[in-house]
This record gives C-alpha cells, sequence and structure tokens, in this order.
C-alpha cells in the first residue's frame, strides 16, 4: 500500500514496524510527531519525559531490560542528552535502541545550526541518514536489527526537510507489525556497569565494534553508487542528496545511507573512476574531512556553504562555481517591494502578553528561556535581553546577581515557562537556594509546552496518551525547595502581575518567585471570554494599547486632535483576554455581550 | 508529464498545510511520485506559511527552486507578493484577495500595500494571474473556514486532473459534517468567482 506520509510520520510507522516497546522524547521542533504519532500505536508505551536526558536513559533502562525502545529529540536536545549517549556506547544495549535526532539546518526553531553526526564520530555509534521519508521507514527498521546485531546505540540523523517533508512510502499490506517478546537481561556488571575498571575494558571494545560497522558497510545496501559522468563524482547523504540529484543530472553518486562510520574501500574505489571527488552536504564538511583523512582530495565546502540550509538553488550556485553548465536563470524579478514583514507574535488571548508588557514598561532586564514567551524579545516588547537554551534563565540571572551585576540601575529577572520548569529548572532553582541567591524567578505557567503544539508535561496532569496522572504543583515544588516568598498571579490581570512583581521586586536579599498563571489559548480550559471593542469617542490614539503587541489590534482613523490613529479591535481575532482593556488609560475599550 | 511545482503561501491559521496536504495527495492519486515540504515551529506564530509540493514522475527535492514554480498559490493578497519571485516567468499565480494586516503595519510603522502596487509586482513576472474573493465565497457558504477549499478550486481549473479526483481527496481529509460544504466551496473556486 503507498501512503504520503511525512519523515516523522515514517519513523514512527518503522519502529512499530521494527516492534518497539518503549518510547520516550522531550518536544522539539522537528522531532516532536514522532512521539505523538507513536503514542496511538498499539503494543506500544509512549511517554513525554521531563528533558531528554531523562528519556534517553528511561530508553537505555528499557533496552536493557530487554525491550526494543526508541528516543526522540532534536538537535540541541542531544545536547541534554549527550552524557546518556556516551555511557551506552560503552555498555550497548539488550534490545535493540535507536536513537532520533532531527538537526535544524536554517535554524527554523531554534537557538543553533548544528551537525549531529558529529555525535556519531564523537561517542563512537553508527549514524543512518535517510533522504526522504521511505528510508525513513526503512533504517529504523534496518537501525533496531543493526543495534541488537553489533550490541550498539543506533542513531538516526534527520533534518527539517527530512522530518516534516512528506513522500510516497510503501509501507506492508496488513499491519505488519508483531510485538516482540522480552529479551532476558542477564547480569553482566562488566557490560553494564561502568565503573573505571570496566569503562577501561570496554573502550576496545567500542574500538572493535567501530571497525567491524566499518567493515559492514562496505556491502550495506544503503551505502550505494550510482553511475554517470565521471568527470564529477558526487558524495552527498540525506536531503542534499535530493538537491544533488537534480542538479547534477547524469553524474555518478556515492549515496550514503550511513554516515558513520565510512565505508572506505567504497570510497576509494569511488573515487578511483572519478576526476574530481565532489561533497555535497548541508552544515560541516564532515564527509570531506573523513574522506580528506583517507588521503583522497575531495572537495565540497569551497563550493557549497557551511551555514544555513540547502535548496536547489544553492546546489546550482555550487556547480556553476564547479564549472558544470547550469544554462540561465530564469530573468531575476527586479524587488519591486518589499512586503512588510510577518513577525512571530503572542496570539490573541495568549496569558504571556501582560508579562510581557509589563517587564518592558518597568525597563528590567530579561534573562528568556526557550518557548513561545521568546517572542518577548520581538517588537513591540523587545522585553528580552538574553535567550540561551532550556532551563538557562533561571542559571544566566543567578551569575549576573552573583557577579554583583544585578544593581538597582540595571534589574533583572529570569522568565520561564512550565515545561522548561521541569525539563531544566528545578536544578537550576536548587543552586539559587542553596548558593544564598538573590534573584527573581517568573514562572509563566500556561499549562502546557505552548510551542512545539501544546504537549502534556509533569505539570499537567495528563500524560502523552492521555491517561490521568499526579499533577505536580509548581508553587509546592517551588517552597519544598526553599523559597519563602512565592506569587501567585492570575496571567489574565495586568494590573495585578505589574503589583506582583513589584512586591518580589523589592526581596533583594533572598530568591523569589512569581508564577503567573493562564492557560493556553488552545487548551480547552481557556475560560469562556467576550470580544472587546474600542470605543471610538472615548479612544484619542493614545496608542499604550498597541503596546501589549496584539495581533487583534491595528489603528484606524486619525482623532481630530492628537492626528494619531485610533485603535480597532478585529473580532474576527479578539478572544476577550481583556489585557488591552487594563491598559487603556481612558477606558474607551469595553467587553461586547455576546 | 514533467515535473510540476506549487508553492502555497499565507498567514498561520488559513490551512495552507491542509491544502498542501491535499494538492499532494491529488498528485499521488492521478499515479505520480508527489513531495512536499513545510516550516511550522516559531516561525508560525502569525507569521508566514508556505508549503511546497511537487508532482513529477520522479521527484527528488521536496520543495522547488525560485523562479521556476509553475503554480503560486497565495493565500492572502500581499503575500503573493512576497513569493512571486519564486514563479517562473508566465507561471500562474492565484491569488485570494483577503487581507490579513502583520502587526508591523497595524501596530508599527509599515504601511499594506496598495492593490495595484501588489499587481505591479506580480506583472513583473506573469500576466496569468487569478484573484479569488476565498472569504467572501467562504462566509457566503457558511463557514469563512472553507476559503482555503475554494482557492483548490480556483487551482484545480488549471489542471488537467479530474475534477472527482480532487473532491475524493478533499472528501477524505474533512470531518464528515463538513463534505458537502467543502464540495460546494470545491465548485464555487473550480467555476470561477469575482
Amino acid at each position: 500500500m503507498k501512503r504520503i506520509l511525512s519523515g516523522n510520520e515514517a519513523i514512527a510507522y518503522g519502529a512499530y514496524l521494527a516492534g518497539v516497546r518503549y518510547a520516550s522524547a522531550y518536544p522539539g521542533t522537528p522531532s516532536t510527531e514522532i512521539l505523538e504519532n507513536l503514542a496511538r500505536m498499539s503494543d506500544v508505551r509512549a511517554e513525554w519525559a521531563s528533558n531528554e536526558k531523562v528519556a534517553l536513559d528511561a530508553v537505555a533502562g528499557a533496552s536493557y531490560g530487554g525491550a526494543r525502545a526508541l528516543a526522540a529529540m532534536k538537535h540541541v536536545g542531544l545536547n541534554v542528552a549527550s552524557e546518556s549517549l556516551f555511557y551506552l556506547a560503552y555498555s550497548g544495549v539488550n534490545g535493540g535502541l535507536v536513537l532520533i535526532s532531527a538537526d535544524d539546518p536554517g535554524a527554523f526553531s531554534s537557538q543553533n545550526e548544528q551537525d549531529n553526526r558529529n555525535y556519531a564520530r564523537f561517542a563512537k555509534v553508527p549514524c543512518f541518514e535517510p533522504s526522504d521519508s521511505q528510508e525513513c521507514m526503512d533504517y529504523v527498521l534496518l537501525a533496531f536489527d543493526l543495534s541488537e546485531q553489533f550490541d550498539t546505540p543506533v542513531l538516526v540523523r534527520t533534518t527539517t526537510r527530512i522530518s516534516h517533508s512528506k513522500s510516497v512510502v510503501q509501507i506492508p499490506e496488513g499491519d505488519g507489525h508483531e510485538p516482540r517478546p522480552l529479551k532476558a537481561f542477564v547480569r553482566d556488571p562488566a557490560k553494564y556497569a561502568m565503573i573505571p575498571a570496566n569503562a577501561r575494558r570496554r573502550h576496545p571494545v567500542v574500538e572493535e565494534r567501530l571497525r567491524k560497522l566499518a567493515e559492514w558497510a562496505e556491502t550495506a545496501s544503503v551505502n550505494r553508487i550510482e553511475w554517470g559522468k565521471k568527470n564529477i563524482g558526487i558524495v552527498a547523504s540525506s536531503v542534499a542528496y535530493q538537491y544533488a540529484h537534480e542538479i547534477f543530472d547524469g553524474y555518478s553518486f556515492l549515496k550514503l545511507g550511513m554516515s558513520y562510520p565510512l565505508p572506505e574501500k567504497l570510497i576509494r574505489q569511488f573515487a578511483a573512476q572519478v576526476d574530481k571527488v565532489v561533497v555535497v552536504e548541508e552544515l560541516d564538511p564532515f564527509y570531506e574531512t573523513e574522506i580528506r583523512a583517507m588521503g583522497i582530495p575531495a572537495v565540497g565546502k569551497e563550493y557549497f556553504p557551511r551555514s544555513n540550509e540547502f535548496s536547489l538553488s544553492v546546489v546550482r550556485d555550487g556547480a556553476r562555481k564547479l564549472g558544470v553548465e547550469m544554462g540561465p536563470d530564469p530573468a531575476p524579478v527586479a524587488a519591486a517591494f518589499q512586503p512588510p514583514a510577518r513577525l512571530p507574535a503572542l496570539c490573541p488571548g495568549c496569558p504571556h502578553r501582560s508579562t510581557f508588557y509589563t517587564l518592558k514598561k518597568m525597563k528590567l532586564y530579561v534573562a528568556g528561556d526557550i518557548g513561545c514567551y521568546a517572542i518577548g524579545v520581538l517588537p513591540p516588547f523587545n522585553a528580552i535581553d538574553t535567550v540561551s537554551c532550556m532551563g538557562a534563565s533561571f542559571g544566566v540571572a543567578h551569575g549576573i546577581d552573583a557577579a554583583g551585576a544585578n544593581s538597582a540601575k540595571q534589574r533583572w529577572v529570569a522568565v520561564l515557562g512550565d515545561s522548561t520548569f521541569f525539563h531544566a529548572g528545578l536544578p537550576a532553582l536548587a543552586n539559587i537556594v542553596y548558593n544564598r541567591g538573590a534573584s527573581t524567578l517568573l514562572i509563566l505557567d500556561n499549562d502546557t509546552t505552548g510551542m512545539t503544539g501544546q504537549q502534556e508535561n509533569p505539570g499537567t496532569g495528563r500524560t502523552l496518551q492521555g491517561a490521568k496522572t499526579q499533577k505536580i504543583d509548581i508553587e509546592a515544588v517551588v517552597r519544598a525547595m526553599g523559597v519563602q516568598d512565592v506569587f501567585i498571579v492570575d496571567a489574565f490581570d495586568e494590573p495585578a502581575v505589574e503589583a506582583t512583581i513589584k512586591k518580589a521586586l523589592a526581596i533583594t536579599d533572598r530568591p523569589s518567585v512569581v508564577i503567573s498563571k493562564g492557560p493556553c489559548v488552545f487548551l480547552d480550559q481557556y475560560p469562556e471570554k467576550y470580544v472587546d471593542e474600542v470605543d471610538q469617542d472615548k479612544c484619542n490614539g493614545c496608542s499604550l494599547c498597541f503596546r501589549v503587541g496584539c495581533p487583534g489590534l491595528y489603528k484606524g482613523e486619525l482623532d481630530a486632535k492628537t492626528k494619531k490613529p485610533k485603535a480597532l479591535i478585529d473580532p474576527l481575532l479578539c478572544i476577550g483576554c481583556d489585557v488591552c482593556l487594563q491598559v487603556c488609560p481612558r477606558d474607551a475599550i469595553h467587553r461586547v455581550d455576546s | 508529464m514533467t515535473k510540476t511545482d506549487f508553492l502555497l503561501a499565507g498567514v498561520g491559521g488559513q490551512g495552507v498545510l491542509t491544502a498542501s496536504d491535499i494538492v499532494a495527495e491529488v498528485g499521488m492519486a492521478v499515479g505520480l511520485d508527489a513531495k512536499k515540504s513545510e516550516i511550522h515551529g516559531f516561525s508560525q506564530r502569525g507569521g508566514v506559511v508556505e508549503s511546497h509540493v511537487r508532482w513529477g514522475e520522479h521527484v527528488a527535492a521536496p520543495m522547488g527552486e525560485r523562479g521556476r514554480i509553475d503554480y503560486l498559490l497565495a493565500f492572502e493578497l500581499m503575500e503573493s507578493a512576497r513569493w512571486i519571485e519564486f514563479l517562473k516567468p508566465g507561471g500562474v499565480v492565484i491569488v485570494n484577495r483577503q487581507r490579513i494586516l502583520p502587526m508591523s503595519a497595524t501596530v508599527g510603522d509599515a504601511v499594506y500595500p496598495e492593490d495595484a502596487v501588489i499587481e505591479k509586482a506580480l506583472r513583473a513576472v506573469t500576466d496569468r494571474i487569478i484573484y479569488v474573493d476565498g472569504l467572501e465565497v467562504a462566509k457566503g457558504l457558511g463557514n469563512k473556514n472553507l476559503a482555503n477549499t475554494v482557492l483548490l478550486g480556483a487551482l484545480s481549473r488549471e489542471l488537467n486532473v479530474d475534477p472527482e479526483t480532487w473532491l475524493d481527496v478533499v472528501v477524505q481529509r474533512v470531518p464528515k459534517k463538513y463534505v458537502e460544504e467543502n464540495k460546494k466551496a470545491f465548485w464555487s473556486g473550480r467555476m470561477g468567482t469575482k
């Protein structure tokens, strides 16, 4: 049966066919849908972990216990989980273990671009790179077998254009899935307990395994030569292979499905028969470096960029630089004008709006974090000074405070969300309390993991597979960790948000925490609200309401006296959260009875 | 049949991604290879949404190339001008007249461009411009969410594919209770509206 699937759907289906019993992940674009799809499949226990390291440890445990298990994360998630990857490389597995790393060249939804093929070389584990959805399914199936055959965790690396592209997949007739029995766990501390003496003994095992894997790669069907014109031979994988396939039409290709370890003999055989080896790869010169280290004079990054994602145009430009005849480009369009930008904005009705309006108004310095609230960096708020990585806001704020840089002149606060708090905020909060810190910390609790599409988390009371579970009370946790001054405020009450932040800022000799509570607009529990409207007789165009940064507010006619545009509210967009109503100094905004 | 490249562009919440799924599925339904590629996540919040779809005997890259796209389907008026440089000279652009003001214009100092300015930008690339009052037609049918199906109807007229094939895919993609109104929306778009 043919179906059109995204890379992430195909990965989930491949894992299902492989008989995966346990899967764990922390949501992160572009990896999120892998677990969301697995969660709907039979015989699979799929969980949102509190962070990626916890996910990979749990997946390691499931594997040790004899199950096939899968962890999925975005590229930077693997930074968090990297310590676990390194011990797994030494311990090996029992049930097959596959780790999906979804990279984000182009940084569409990330704080950096990083090439996680480097982790394969660094941790000494094999890595597959599918180039379409069919390969996503096939390679995941293969990766589980390889994991058990070679006693190793297997990395499968996608990119945004693999995970979020859809292509045709031939899936087996019938269900094609059989539950796999658990393999027995046999006590073997020399393999599973990595004390120094055991670690020293395991390291040569890892090196020998890599050598055998490289041998396996020589004849593996995932690495293949496609002969064509031989004046240039292209080496490529992932989506770069697809672009190169169109641009270098009719040339010879070495298509790598396995990016580590590399098949040296196959590469030599290919290189010997082409005049010039050209590597087309996104981000780092990973293959190029490895191939050059073999003494083969490959080229790549002098023609194709190291940063940003590739496209047909980017690969075409590189081909031209290589002297390949490409024909003329279509006549370039004279840029008649640049349409106004559409920057990301907090949704109408977003509970974070009042906080960023207030932070901006109070001219505070803000250590930000990862989530929808990073939009606080953008206009009209311009209210966040640093955005680093998950949970970093608390650590950064403490360091600023500890260094003596948190002064009356530059007052700092930290801001993170509920899911981020559970992810990496907890240890940072313990650090502040323990080290006699005095930071002002804001937790924006919208009862979900918003940016990635409203996933459950330890604070929501629901699991990924829809079961009711113990809801962890953030306030109780913060108090139990020794914070004496904890303030709870309704996120939809802007004056109260401002007053509460002021109260917290007045405390300068110990840490204080403000928990702003209000559900994400996409949640069912979002309260029924009305639509707001601007009284055109009362509005004088002072424009204060525009500072709440709501897409539902726009400029209308000029006020006769002030010559400034009056505000209008788009009834199709307004949710009636009332934040603009609360900041209007002339009481010109009121609710419309529905 | 050679390769056919589509670019669908609009604003978050307009149904661009669902519509592009449908275009890709129609390609597969007529026996072609089909791929689509899109971006979601941070950039989607109130921002621009773009989705590429490609049909062909064999499709390698999941997205088409600047200056070489055959059909641009703009779900929002101004977005047609933002993406027109992707269209090949003389290609077809289908433009929904709906305006969605960006915050840079509603709150900031940017100005939403005049119709004539947008039209001029499109004309620099092609004369094959099809305007559709997607939102108005959808409202007339009693559901503003039908605008994307109206646009797909308009697109279907430009392609040599049996309309029943389109409708089969549309029907599979929408909840049962919306099937009839989606069919009407598709035919309104296909028959042409002004």
